[in-house]
């Protein structure tokens, strides 16, 4: 039991077995609209827990990697006549090459400093996003037309529930085989002691630059499929505060946790549908719960709760 | 020709000359030891030698070739590898995760294998753990191998950063005082291990304040002061010198090695 808990594949496979499940339990296309934004944040999440959770490098300005993508499959198809899966495409290749360049001299910086740093680079492209108007359609955001797969035009709340739910799990399996390869061990190694993770001879700063780019390929990837779900872009998806909000999905749902990931983006997609019939108490008591999940499970809600379990076994 | 040859190297910090003109070489299969008092630059001059502090003065030559101010990691590609006196372990990884991180170099790293663990990488994986394994046997920590380091007990964690160090299979280890808060069973562990890594063709250089351990174990024995080089030579040479005594080993330390040596 412990080692089938423990292997490789469990987490994606748990992930798999929650959206299956899920699209039997969710009785509207409502609720499979809001899961799929769960499954869509939590990809993004995956990627970023991947640079903060196991690398230990913080970033505020990945929602700038998330805003790309997603207008990648707002500008490209539009302009260009582009297919939106190339667009797509696309717009994670831009991502990782802007990643690979802005990375190297940003995360030679460390804690508050890289901090600023990301949060500047961010603000950067939420602020490029909402000022070339003639090409993103300004701070109003702008249509993203339908996604059409041989001639099938993609539509319905329960498809995309399928098909963002199919990539999350793409994406946790692609998530654990790096955390335990060679390079994971890299990454979590200089995590922990980076003058030892040197002595054994990794080379830092570009495993950093490698982690950087991608967990902006999972920001790209996510953006991309919230704007086909939506159906249009706003230049919130590259904002500040979106910013926050995936950073703040990664603690609360855990720190180096995959499965932590997709709790804490299910958490903040869904409480504030939730805590609508609060009304004008929306906001203060969103903000009060996320205080007492910190305070009661302080290193986030999977691996609190993984901790608590074990110690209750032995 | 020496395997590790360190040529008048200094470097200051704020005008102190924390390691000044400090000369030594270090032989394959052999026991080199620096003792000296507490400052003498002992742990500057292992950072300088292991790429972590840049020497304002001198050489390094590993293996024949100029490896001065390289980047650790550098080193560590030539063969060099070393552990720590504050302990620099990946604490939120297992002991054996740990030494699986010390085969990095030996490691395939292609990214693309990594992120679908493709058939080599899984093969890869599976080799690293089974030389780890191997390698937390041979200091002792077998049972510890599925335990976090965060869980682990001090003395285990030196043994640890040793097994690392081994992992990469280096030319030269630096071993920055290993047996510093072990009980006696575990230091005579230790000089046990250290006795073997040598006789298995590595150049060890031991930083420790342990003359027992020092005295027994060592082929030569350089003694730091204040950043300069006081004396070198065998260790019963060292023991004897009264500037060495005068400067660090006092009458306890002398007994000591006196002990160690009879």
């Amino acid at each position: 039991m412990q080692a089938l808990f423990s292997h490789r594949l469990a987490v994606p496979l748990v992930i798999a077995a929650l959206v299956v499940a899920l699209s039997f339990a969710l009785p509207s296309s409502f609720y499979l609209r809001v899961a799929a934004l769960v499954w869509i944040s939590a990809l993004a999440v995956i990627g970023l827990n991947l640079l903060m959770g196991y690398a230990g490098q913080v970033s505020l300005g990945h929602a700038g990697f998330f805003g790309l993508g997603a207008y990648a499959v707002a500008v490209l198809p539009a302009q260009f006549s582009l297919h939106p899966l190339l667009a797509a495409l696309a717009g994670a290749l831009v991502c990782g090459l802007i990643a690979f360049a802005v990375g190297r001299p940003i995360l030679k910086l460390k804690g508050h400093y890289l901090a600023v740093a990301t949060l500047g680079f961010g603000i950067l492209i939420a602020m490029a996003i909402s000022n070339e108007s003639w090409l993103t359609g300004g701070p109003d955001g702008m249509p993203v037309s339908r996604m059409t797969l041989f001639g099938w035009r993609v539509r319905g709340a329960e498809t995309w529930y399928w098909i963002t739910g199919g990539l999350l799990v793409v994406g946790a399996w692609i998530a654990v085989n790096l955390v335990a390869s060679p390079t994971g061990r890299a990454l979590r190694a200089l995590h922990d002691s980076e003058v030892a993770a040197r002595v054994a001879g990794i080379d830092v700063a570009r495993y950093k630059v490698r982690v950087f780019v991608i967990s902006a390929v999972y920001a790209s990837v996510a953006g991309s499929s919230l704007a086909l779900v939506n159906g249009f872009v706003t230049p919130e998806t590259a904002n500040f505060l979106h910013s926050i909000e995936l950073v703040t999905m990664v603690v609360v749902g855990g720190m180096g946790s995959i499965l932590g990931s997709v709790a804490g983006a299910a958490i903040l997609v869904v409480l504030p549908q939730l805590l609508t019939t609060f009304h004008e108490y929306e906001h203060m008591l969103l903000g009060l719960m996320m205080m007492v999940i910190m305070i009661v499970l302080r290193s986030g809600i999977v691996p609190s709760l993984a901790a608590l379990f074990q110690r209750r076994r032995k | 020709m020496s395997i590790l040859s360190v040529q008048d190297i200094g470097i200051a910090f704020g005008g102190v000359r924390a390691v000044d003109n400090v000369s030594f070489s270090a032989e394959t299969g052999q026991v080199f030891s620096i003792i000296g008092p507490n400052g003498a630059g002992k742990t500057t001059l292992f950072n300088l030698v292991s790429g972590v502090y840049q020497p304002k003065s001198g050489q390094v030559r590993l293996d024949g070739e100029a490896v001065t101010a390289l980047e650790p990691n550098r080193l560590a590609e030539r063969g060099l590898s070393r552990t720590f006196q504050n302990l620099q372990v990946f604490f939120r990884m297992t002991a054996r995760e740990n030494v699986m991180v010390g085969r990095h170099l030996k490691e395939s790293r292609g990214l693309l294998a990594h992120l679908l663990a493709l058939p080599s990488t899984l093969r890869q994986n599976r080799e690293s753990a089974e030389i780890a394994d191997t390698l937390l046997s041979r200091v002792g920590l077998a049972d510890y191998a599925d335990t976090l380091a965060s869980s682990m007990p001090y003395g285990a964690l030196k043994r640890l950063e040793i097994a690392r160090a081994l992992a990469a299979e280096p030319k030269v280890l630096l071993l920055d005082e290993p047996a510093a808060g072990c009980n006696p069973v575990e230091t005579e562990e230790i000089e046990k291990l250290i006795r073997t890594i040598a006789d298995d063709g590595v150049a060890v250089v031991l930083v420790e304040h342990d003359m027992k351990l020092v005295m027994r174990s060592s082929d030569r024995v350089l003694v730091l002061d204040q950043g300069r080089v006081l004396a070198e030579g065998k260790g019963a040479e060292i023991r004897s010198n009264p500037k060495v005594i005068e400067a660090y080993l006092g009458t306890h330390g002398t007994r000591e090695a006196n002990l160690a040596l009879n």
